[in-house]
């Protein structure tokens, strides 16, 4: 026990004294904070640009509907030909010409209506001129038949469907969302997990195998100390790196949009455009969702997931490394690894959130090596006490066998040296 | 003579190939114990069996008359052929977690580590890293860890190889002294000039199995050959060598002298004495040379090797 704990103590100062973990520690927070603000500031720069659109309406009943925004411009130049406006607008280098033909009937006026521009049109910018004229015509259609269009907005009905479970509780539309986002976050969390660290743990069984201490070292620990020493202690820095993240992220989530005035301003412009469409009572719904989540079971097997995920791939992780000469050689064991974490983080985004509880996102939570991540993902949505019994069970049995399988392979391939095993001499090993 | 460590029947096989048919061996407490043989013959096998490294498929091995357990660790310290250290780990706190992995506590390591490095001059290498250093440079290292925690059995795999001249006699006093104050060495090396300079136990290890163990003296008496190196000083070099043809088995010999003379080997039968050969010459000539053919290990080595083949 002593020796395991000097074995995990040595791999976990070896780790994060490594300079490239220091800085991935202290920069990936920055560059993420940093891409972050990025994306809002370039939001809030294309936000602001004022465009300029020039109207020449033949029929003149639009002119004074077309009313100045923030982003559009409108110029009327009706009085012009049509050809002059066109000009116009080209040497003003203005944003487009919107050009209402006088027709007939109002069903012909709709399909004639055209825009001119040099850029492929805004279109959002579109939108808002259609559903200006298509308002307009509107109107005028309900008019022409003798209808009143005070008494028509009068009996225009809302309507917004309210969700409701069995036992009463209203939830809000995002409720889905929310759990999705939940769910997805630890599924792909625990994948990033697994490739960072097992990767690392890999390269360390390696760096060991190439500087040939690896027969000192077993002269004095069992092969399986070692394993499990790097294991755990590749975790331990792992832990830390993460919980740095986590910290250093938060704060500079907070404290950059104060050093930089704009950014601030921008991050509020982007949550208000988000929200506007959501009423007070909605945005409480989504709290009460958040919180009616079930927390405590969504806490407890985000970590026993995340452990036992962890462990079952950086065995195989460590294996593999114990079996190779060299990182290059790797390459042809990565399939085992990277399919099923695909797989699960495929069948997760794609399956379950369709359909939480249907037959291939059950069957997927079950199966050991994609059940960390489909399981982690269904958790939020209430998945029968049953069911992540079982799956749990089958991922602790394979986290046992795993481990004995990673053990026997890695204990002869650690004395390996010079010659690349294929699968069918890893499983001779077995044997040895 | 009391064995410290015995081997007892070990076969371990890999697959369908067997690495160690059957090899039972025994080393005399306080001897320097050379296992010999070819590439591939299974010395690394056995080796890593007696550190706990692979068990064996069958057979026991017994340290200081007690099954081979775990505990057993700490009186045994190991240098194995392939070595390395850790590059990017500076030397000092290396060694002091190597001497801890073997069951040292810290500040003992630390104590016992600082004596090795005044002896060897090497106590401004501590905060330095591996990499910095040159290979004979870590070698030193790993040998002073390999012998830091005073084990009763030391096992060299090829120790001299990477060391110049000066610091391989360095390591070979050191394993002497080591010797001398009563710890057992097991010594696998192809060079043979250092076996017959050091051990005086041997064991041949050829194709798995084991075809010649003892005591260096007994086996060389076991392979003499009633072989003799002889210069004759004589008149007529080539009447004399016709004449003592005729009489007995000889060739030509070559070694270094003064004299233009004679030189021959000569190997009687079985029933002939030296007295007698000499007789014989100094009734034809003024012998100048006249000693006993010893054969060297690397001839036995060769010679029990081919006829086993």
């Amino acid at each position: 026990m002593d020796k395991l704990k000097l074995i995990i103590k040595r791999e976990f100062i070896a780790r994060v004294r490594n300079r490239t973990f220091v800085m991935m520690t202290f920069l990936s927070p920055l560059i993420f904070v940093g891409m972050i603000m990025l994306i809002t500031w370039l939001t809030t720069i294309n936000k602001g640009e004022l465009h300029t659109v020039v109207l020449f309406d033949e029929t003149g009943m639009f002119t004074s509907d077309f009313k100045d925004s923030d982003t559009i411009d409108y110029l009327d130049y009706s009085e012009l030909t049509l050809n002059d406006a066109k000009d116009s607008v080209v040497i003003n280098q203005l944003y487009g010409l919107l050009y209402i033909p006088n027709k007939a009937s109002n069903s012909e006026l709709a399909n004639s209506i055209q825009f001119y521009t040099d850029e492929s049109p805004n279109a959002e910018i579109l939108t808002g001129l259609e559903s200006v004229i298509s308002s307009k015509l509107t109107d005028q259609n309900f008019q022409k038949k003798g209808l009143d269009i005070g008494v028509i907005k009068d009996s225009k009905a809302e309507v917004s469907i309210q969700i409701e479970n069995f036992m009463g509780e209203r939830t809000s539309k995002m409720s889905n969302y929310i759990k999705m986002i939940f769910g997805g976050a630890a599924g792909y969390l625990l994948m990033m997990f697994i490739v960072i660290y097992g990767n690392m743990i890999m390269r360390s069984v390696i760096e060991e195998k190439a500087n040939r201490i690896i027969e000192i070292i077993i002269s004095s620990v069992k092969p399986f100390q070692l394993m499990m020493g790097k294991i755990l202690g590749t975790s331990f820095a792992g832990i830390l790196q993460f919980f740095i993240w986590l910290v250093l992220g938060t704060i500079l989530i907070f404290v950059l949009p104060y050093v930089f005035g704009l950014d601030a301003s921008g991050i509020q412009t982007a949550e208000s455009i988000e929200i506007p469409g959501k009423s007070k009572e909605e945005i409480q719904l989504i709290l009460q969702d958040i919180l009616k989540l079930p927390l405590g079971m969504l806490v407890t097997s985000f970590f026993i997931y995340f452990i036992s995920g962890y462990f079952l791939y950086s065995s195989i992780y460590a294996a593999i490394g114990a079996a190779v000469d060299n990182e290059t050689d790797s390459q042809q064991f990565m399939l085992p690894i990277i399919f099923p974490l695909m797989l699960g983080i495929y069948v997760g985004f794609f399956t379950v959130i369709d359909n939480p509880h249907g037959a291939v996102s059950t069957i997927f939570s079950m199966i050991p090596l994609t059940s960390p991540i489909v399981m982690l993902m269904r958790i939020p949505f209430g998945v029968p006490w049953w069911q992540v019994l079982i799956s749990f069970l089958l991922l602790f049995g394979s986290i046992i066998f795993m481990i004995w399988f990673a053990a026997k392979i890695y204990r002869v391939g650690i004395l390996m040296y010079g010659k690349k095993p294929s699968y069918k001499e890893l499983f001779k090993w077995l044997k040895y | 003579m009391v064995n410290l460590l015995e081997v007892k029947n070990a076969t371990k096989r890999f697959g369908n190939f067997t690495a160690l048919n059957d090899v039972s061996i025994q080393v005399p407490k306080g001897s320097i114990f050379g296992l010999l043989g070819p590439n591939g013959a299974g010395k690394t096998t056995l080796i890593r069996i007696i550190n706990q490294i692979t068990l064996p498929d069958e057979g026991s091995v017994y340290l200081d008359d007690e099954p081979l357990q775990p505990i057993h660790i700490r009186d045994i310290g190991y240098l194995p052929e392939e070595r390395g250290l850790y590059k990017s780990m500076k030397v000092g706190e290396q060694a002091l977690y190597l001497a801890q992995l073997k069951g040292l506590g810290k500040n003992e390591a630390k104590e016992r580590l600082k004596y090795w490095f005044d002896k060897f001059e090497i106590g401004h290498w501590w905060d330095k890293k591996i990499q910095e250093l040159s290979k004979g440079m870590a070698q030193k290292v790993q040998f002073i860890v390999t012998v830091l925690h005073k084990p009763k059995l030391l096992i060299f795999d090829e120790p001299f190889s990477g060391f110049d001249p000066i610091n391989a006699n360095l390591i070979k006093d050191e394993i002497l002294q080591l010797r001398d104050e009563g710890a057992t060495v097991i010594f696998s090396t192809h060079r043979m000039e250092s076996v017959e300079e050091l051990c005086d136990h041997i064991a041949l290890i050829n194709k798995s199995k084991k075809i010649l163990e003892g005591k260096v003296s007994d086996i060389k008496r076991a392979y003499r050959s009633n072989t003799f190196e002889v210069g004759v000083l004589t008149e007529d070099n080539d009447a004399l060598y016709a004449a003592i043809n005729d009489q007995f088995i000889a060739e030509r010999a070559d070694f270094r002298a003064i004299d233009d003379q004679l030189k021959m080997k000569i190997t009687l039968d079985k029933e002939g004495t030296s007295n007698d050969l000499l007789q014989y010459l100094s009734t034809k000539g003024q012998v100048l040379r006249f000693n006993e053919v010893i054969p060297e290990v690397n001839e036995i080595f060769i010679k029990t090797i081919t006829n086993n083949g």
